[in-house]
């Protein structure tokens, strides 16, 4: 028996084109298409709390950072998934902030983009000072961990885990903050799925002043791991390199990658029962 | 200057276009005990002449520290002043607090200035009667700013404020070309000869003026009156030994402090606790 519910959920799309349709009936909607039940309102009721969104919709997956002897280089791939599809795979995940500073984020991307607008703003007010004094990547790590932490406490997060690296006066920074305001700072960072693929191999494998050269294949080796196994990225990849200089990205590139082995290749040979 | 009829509001013009309220608290600063900055390429010295009201009482405190790279000297009416100095420490430590790195002085000198234009253009508000030397860090080196209560502020390289500057003053634009390269030690003796020129008959002691100094890597320190005496006696005895004994103390402290650095930028000292003199702020 179809609960009331779940038929308004299945009519989600069209309540949002027809508009002409009643308020009424859309005012409350039961059941979304992903994750747990939670309710939203279209419209404030007196009586319903206010919630905010609960859950991504587009997302990124892992971004990996190091840091080398020239600076720093994070690399991400394109894909913007939509659930357990790959929707979008020419997403920009990781955007220049200032000359010396990159940000790279996994998570939802329309709140990413919100965050390269804050960021650009900020960014602007500071260069409009034009006194010799200019915000750093340990600056605007700061500055975005206490936004991330202060709409965490208002219990509307950015769904994000930046990363945040860069080069200044000679430091290399590269630092990470979650969506709940954790933030910190090493030689190496992942986020997402790289936490748990990417970083055992840095740490195995990282050394201090790795050449470019030696950064960037240890960056493509994670990401390779990662395009195997982790089923939301894509082979479609972008390495930035922030230096003293300037900020670099690459254009989106493809690793080589294996397929041709024996279970792929007759993949339901030992399964029982199909035909 | 003398009354006229358009000195009554602040947000009343002359016919000269003056606006006297504001004069008017210029004249207040020029009336207090006298406040000297100078800077070099790697510090900014403050000193100010201390004046007790009588032999019973204290002096008024006229040197405050804003923050671990920045510091003040008032003159005018001090009550202004602790009031000015607790909104730069406000907006310091939250500037700490969302960048994690100090605020550029400059930067903070413009917040103030503006903050004292809003009196000058509110009927129910009156200018602070306070000027400021203001001496601090930022990514480009050591500056001094002066911030008047008309809301200007001003970049010097050596300035003075207060009753009888005008002494100081006049040894200051004598010396002044000279103090880019001076060594902290000589930096410190201008400032205490410039104090020395506006007390005029007044003897030079560490009970009648007060000396703050803030470098790179060196954190903002008012010297406590056993340090400030070391420097006065260096002065007049003109001892080059007992000089250079301050100058071993000093490369010793200084070494100290770089070492506890850990600030990311370069150049603005975070200060270890407990280096040099007690200061009486926190």
């Amino acid at each position: 028996m179809h609960h009331p519910q779940v038929l308004r959920s299945q009519m989600r799309w069209e309540c949002h084109g027809g508009q002409e349709e009643s308020k009424q009936e859309q005012i409350y909607v039961g059941r979304s298409l992903m994750g747990p039940p939670t309710p939203f309102t279209l419209m404030p009721m007196p009586g319903v709390p206010i919630t905010h969104t609960q859950q991504p919709y587009v997302t990124g997956t892992s971004v990996l950072g190091l840091i080398y002897e020239g600076g720093v280089l994070i690399a991400a791939d394109t894909a913007g998934s939509y659930g357990s599809t790959t929707r979008f795979k020419s997403v920009e995940r990781m955007k220049a902030v200032s000359n010396n500073t990159l940000l790279g984020a996994s998570g939802e991307i329309s709140d990413f983009q919100a965050i390269t607008q804050l960021l650009d703003r900020l960014i602007v007010a500071d260069a409009m000072w034009d006194d010799g004094n200019d915000l750093g990547p340990l600056d605007i790590h700061n500055y975005l961990t206490r936004v991330m932490y202060n709409r965490r406490n208002k219990f509307d997060p950015l769904w994000n885990t930046l990363i945040l690296g860069g080069v200044k006066n000679g430091v290399k920074h590269l630092g990470s903050v979650s969506m709940i305001g954790v933030h910190y700072v090493d030689n190496h960072i992942a986020t997402g799925f790289g936490i748990h693929l990417a970083q055992p191999i840095f740490r195995e494998e990282w050394k201090e002043n790795m050449t470019l050269e030696e950064g960037t294949r240890l960056l493509e080796k994670a990401l390779l791991v990662l395009f195997y196994r982790d089923r939301s990225a894509i082979n479609k990849i972008q390495v930035a390199n922030v230096t003293e200089d300037g900020v670099h990205i690459s254009q989106p590139y493809a690793l080589k990658s294996e397929w041709n082995l024996e279970a792929f290749k007759n993949p339901t040979a030992s399964a029982a029962g199909s035909w | 200057m003398f009354r006229n009829q358009y000195d009554t509001d602040v947000t009343t013009w002359s016919p000269a276009g003056r606006l006297h309220q504001v004069e008017y608290a210029m004249e207040a600063v020029k009336q207090g005990s006298a406040a000297i900055g100078l800077r070099s390429k790697t510090h900014v010295v403050l000193a100010t002449v201390n004046k007790a009201s009588s032999e019973l009482s204290s002096y008024q405190k006229k040197l405050f520290k804003i923050d671990n790279h920045i510091g003040i000297a008032m003159a005018g009416l001090t009550a202004d002043g602790r009031v000015l100095s607790r909104y730069m420490r406000s907006e310091c430590v939250t500037h700490n607090f969302v960048y994690e790195s100090p605020l550029p002085v400059g930067r903070l000198v413009v917040q103030v200035a503006d903050k004292a234009q809003v009196c000058t253009q509110r009927s129910w508000k009156r200018p602070y009667g306070v000027g400021l030397l203001v001496a601090g860090l930022d990514e480009t080196g050591p500056h001094l700013y002066q911030n008047c209560p008309s809301g200007n502020y001003f970049e010097f390289h050596a300035f003075a404020i207060g009753s009888r500057s005008q002494a100081a003053k006049t040894y200051l634009e004598r010396k002044f070309e000279s103090f880019m390269d001076c060594s902290k030690v000589e930096l410190v003796r201008h400032a205490l000869h410039a104090v020395k020129e506006s007390l005029q008959e007044e003897e030079l002691s560490s009970a009648n003026c007060g000396v703050a100094i803030v470098g790179i890597g060196e954190p903002f320190v008012i010297l406590d009156s056993k340090s400030l005496q070391a420097y006065i006696d260096s002065l007049e005895e003109g001892k080059n030994d007992q000089a250079a004994k301050l100058e071993v103390e000093e490369e010793g402290n200084a070494a100290v402090i770089e070492r506890q650095d850990i600030s990311g930028g370069a150049g603005v000292g975070v200060g270890a606790e407990g280096e040099g003199p007690t200061d009486m702020e926190t």
